[in-house]
């Protein structure tokens, strides 16, 4: 009987996935620059938190920045769903109007780790964040855990998958964008890479030597990691397919175009592609959000019967 | 040692729990023997885990502008296979009755023909719609769930308080409550046959299918709700996912060519029965309040034109109206030739010649209700009344003698409940859940139990800060246990393959041991 599902509960899934994503990623950032600062006294904090800033689109401001700030505004800040209270807060909400299409322990994982936040983030304020920033990581994998084993794999979870999926390339090009369009905010390669939770894939695979040109080969052209852009890219696509295949489909074909570029490029010219590469995905990312929206749920403004009748 | 009854003061009602001080009636001795032993911090240290699960789950109520987890008390309320069957063949009497009378109110009218009822209370009734009239409902139902409200009275003796038969809530407390509490006191349940109440989802499902307009194969039933912000869209989501059906805001429905649809992401699909939980007025703009946003514009029209079914029916209000209350023993004997199986409790009609001066002379010593009234508001406790307040309740029955009924008070049957470290008696009710599903109407075992937690507080709203117990009730016998032995053959199941170091050798068949 459930063949198929509202438009505004899919929203609701897709972003519920998306916001997930981007908690947990933020997370990790978050924690792999704190690791690095902490462990190298040298280190510029204010050039550490602007570059923090650049990765994730917030505006630095002027002024010299510390970590506290950093964590206020993009940990504990529940007013903005680019922080991490923010996006899991986000998420609850979403999951709680779609509550009846995610499973009950879905929506628990949420709700506890929404509640437990508030008691995490006292603590943080006295013992540092790193308690909260692993909570954080592990209900988010918590939460895809349990979608993927209490949920049909049904249209429901493609789009949980599919916010998911289009959050994860985001995170990782933005990643990625401030090593390689600015210089001076550049997070080291090991930072880079621990923030994306590929630093021990990556050392399996290149024995941990890290170059520009090979770590950006393993997060963008790796087939089996799964933060990976091409592994990410690849499971969008599969979804959108799964969610019908119209004859134009102005939602897979920006995903499907990059994924194909990504599959047969030639990995010794991708530094001098990368900056334009980068830019690219990101514009089809955007791309295929907005077509995914128009298509599978259409703006629903007020109705308009007062012309109607009455 | 002092125990946690030690200090339990028998009040001056009808104890569940005790029958004198210290004499426990036999369908509690074993949760009596349960808890007494347990230490005041045991309870509590039980109580705040349950009260962490309710939170970490959401199952969480509006008090006072704050989120709080759902309350529910860890005495049960017990009910033995007697009493239950009276309550449950008394429930689905007074459902089929006032199915009976909705029929007719909104047909031949026959009742009022033949004097049972007068017609005024038809015609002044703020819940009879016009929409409604002439609107025959597959299967002749228009009540596909009631909750009937119960109290039990000084002599034992349960009596009818109110009928719920337009938007009845609280079952999911009823399945929560279980939840919970088979979580916290497992081996009790071990011991006892409660009766379960996880039927309820498929139940209901079922009584909505059968409800589908004429000619629909395979009906697709959905949840209307308000949305998140609605105090009962807890109750609204697991009612969905019981149900395994969508639960729908109004503007996920659109209404074109009477018929109803709703907007998924695979383009339109029609709608056949809408289980709503918003009330009449907010439920189609177009034929009921216009300023409403949460309904949906045209699916009057849908139902009207038998394309749609609205469960529960458009204009049940007329049917638990309080005023209409008084008359329900009257109309189960008229409607079905029975008598009452479970009283009212005696009420006065102030819109009847003679009665409103006997009300007004007794204000002090009644209970007076709006007939419109839910949720408790508006109701006024003579003897616990001010002066001020019975003046203006005055004033008000004098203007509007059609609004208002008055009760006798009943002081509520107690049942133990922890208060701070100890027991102590609280008032309590019930609210069993009926389902018709046009050839049955089925009651779901037990019902939400409400409790008022202050002391000697006869409200048990939750709304205005009550509380809750989970309601067992008795199976007759061992015999008539709920979890029968499956006969017949065991199925066949191949036994578990173990690795190298299991203990047991692999032993399929035809294979060779070594």
């Amino acid at each position: 009987m459930n063949d198929v599902i509202l438009s505004r509960i899919a929203e609701a899934l897709t972003w519920t996935g998306r916001y997930v994503e981007r908690a947990d990623a933020t997370g990790r950032i978050l924690d792999a620059y704190l690791h690095r600062l902490l462990e190298d006294p040298w280190r510029d904090e204010d050039m550490a938190c602007r570059s923090l800033y650049a990765i994730l689109g917030v505006d630095a401001g002027t002024d010299a920045v510390d970590m506290q700030q950093v964590l206020d505004q993009l940990a504990f800040d529940a007013r903005s769903t680019c922080s991490i209270e923010g996006a899991l807060g986000a998420a609850r909400l979403n999951a709680r109007s779609a509550r009846e299409a995610v499973s009950s322990e879905m929506w628990e994982c949420l709700n506890s780790t929404w509640h437990a936040l508030a008691d995490q983030r006292l603590a943080a304020r006295r013992t540092g964040p790193y308690a909260y920033l692993e909570l954080v990581r592990r209900r988010a994998a918590l939460f895809f855990g349990l979608a993927d084993s209490t949920m049909s794999r049904d249209d429901s979870w493609r789009f949980v998958v599919l916010g998911r999926s289009l959050e994860r390339v985001d995170m990782t090009v933005r990643l990625l964008s401030v090593r390689v369009l600015d210089a001076a905010h550049a997070p080291d390669w090991p930072t880079l890479l621990s923030a994306s939770g590929a630093d021990e894939a990556y050392a399996r695979v290149y024995g941990g030597f890290g170059d520009t040109a090979r770590v950006a080969e393993f997060l963008i052209m790796d087939r089996e990691f799964p933060r990976s852009v091409l592994h990410a890219l690849t499971t969008a696509e599969e979804c959108l397919a799964a969610l019908g295949r119209p004859r134009q489909d102005p939602a897979r074909r920006p995903i499907g175009r990059m994924r194909t570029r990504l599959e047969y490029l030639d990995s010794t010219a991708l530094e001098d592609v990368l900056p334009s590469l980068l830019r690219e995905l990101q514009t089809s990312c955007m791309a295929s959000a907005e077509a995914v929206a128009e298509r599978f749920f259409p703006y629903q403004g007020p109705v308009e019967w007062a012309q109607e009748g009455a | 040692m002092a125990d946690i009854f030690d200090a339990y003061a028998l009040a001056d009602a009808w104890d569940e729990m005790f029958e004198r001080p210290g004499e426990v009636r036999t369908a509690y001795e074993p949760v009596l023997a349960a808890l007494q032993p347990m230490e005041p911090a045991e309870l509590r240290f039980r109580a705040d885990q349950m009260a962490r699960s309710f939170t970490d789950r959401g199952v969480t109520y509006a008090f006072a502008g704050e989120e709080r987890p759902w309350p529910l008390d860890l005495v049960p309320r017990v009910l033995d296979a007697l009493e239950w069957d009276l309550i449950q063949r008394g429930v689905s009497q007074r459902v089929r009755a006032l199915e009976a009378y909705l029929a007719d109110a909104y047909g031949p009218c026959r009742a009022f023909e033949d004097g049972v009822v007068p017609w005024r209370l038809l015609l002044n009734s703020p819940h009879f719609h016009r929409a409604a009239h002439g609107v025959e409902p597959p299967g002749g139902v228009r009540i596909h769930v009631a909750g009937i409200d119960l109290v039990r009275d000084e002599a034992g003796d349960f009596r009818v308080l109110e009928d719920n038969v337009r938007v009845p809530s609280g079952v999911s407390y009823v399945i929560e409550n279980r939840r919970a509490m088979t979580r916290i006191f497992p081996s009790l349940f071990a011991e006892q046959h409660v009766l379960p109440v996880d039927g309820y989802g498929q139940r209901l499902l079922a009584a909505l299918r059968a409800a589908a307009p004429d000619g629909v194969g395979d009906p697709r039933v959905v949840v209307l709700t308000p949305g998140p912000s609605n105090a009962a869209y807890f109750e609204h989501a697991l009612l969905a996912r019981l149900m395994g059906v969508q639960l729908v805001e109004g503007h996920d429905l659109v209404c074109r060519g009477n018929r109803v649809w709703m907007r998924t992401t695979r383009g339109e699909m029609p709608v056949h029965v809408v289980y709503r939980r918003l009330d009449d007025d907010f439920l189609d703009p177009l034929h009921f309040r216009p300023d409403s946003v949460i309904g949906c514009p045209g699916i009057m029209n849908a139902a009207q034109a038998g394309n749609v079914t609205l469960a529960n029916a458009v204009g049940n209000g007329i049917a638990d109206d309080k005023l209409l209350y008084t008359y329900v023993p009257d109309l189960i004997r008229y409607y079905l030739a029975e008598e009452p199986v479970l009283p009212n409790v005696e009420s006065f009609r102030p819109d009847e010649p003679g009665q409103l001066e006997a009300v007004l002379d007794q204000l002090d010593q009644l209970v007076v209700k709006p007939v419109d009234g839910a949720g408790g508001q508006g109701i006024v406790i003579g003897p616990h009344a001010d002066r001020q307040t019975i003046d203006r309740v005055r004033k008000e029955v004098v203007a509007d003698p059609r609004g208002w009924i008055a009760q006798r008070p009943v002081a509520l049957s107690t049942s133990p409940t922890l208060a701070g470290e100890r027991m102590a008696p609280r008032h309590i009710d019930l609210r069993p859940f009926a389902v018709n599903d046009g050839s049955d109407v089925w009651v779901l075992p037990g019902g939400l139990t409400r409790v008022a937690l202050q002391e000697g507080n006869l409200i048990v709203n939750s709304s205005q800060g009550g509380g809750s117990k989970d309601t067992w009730v008795l199976a007759e016998g061992p015999a008539e246990g709920p979890a029968a032995e499956p006969t017949g053959p065991l199925p066949e199941v191949a036994p578990r393959q173990l690795g190298p170091d299991g203990e047991r050798p692999v032993a399929q068949e035809g294979a060779q041991q070594q």
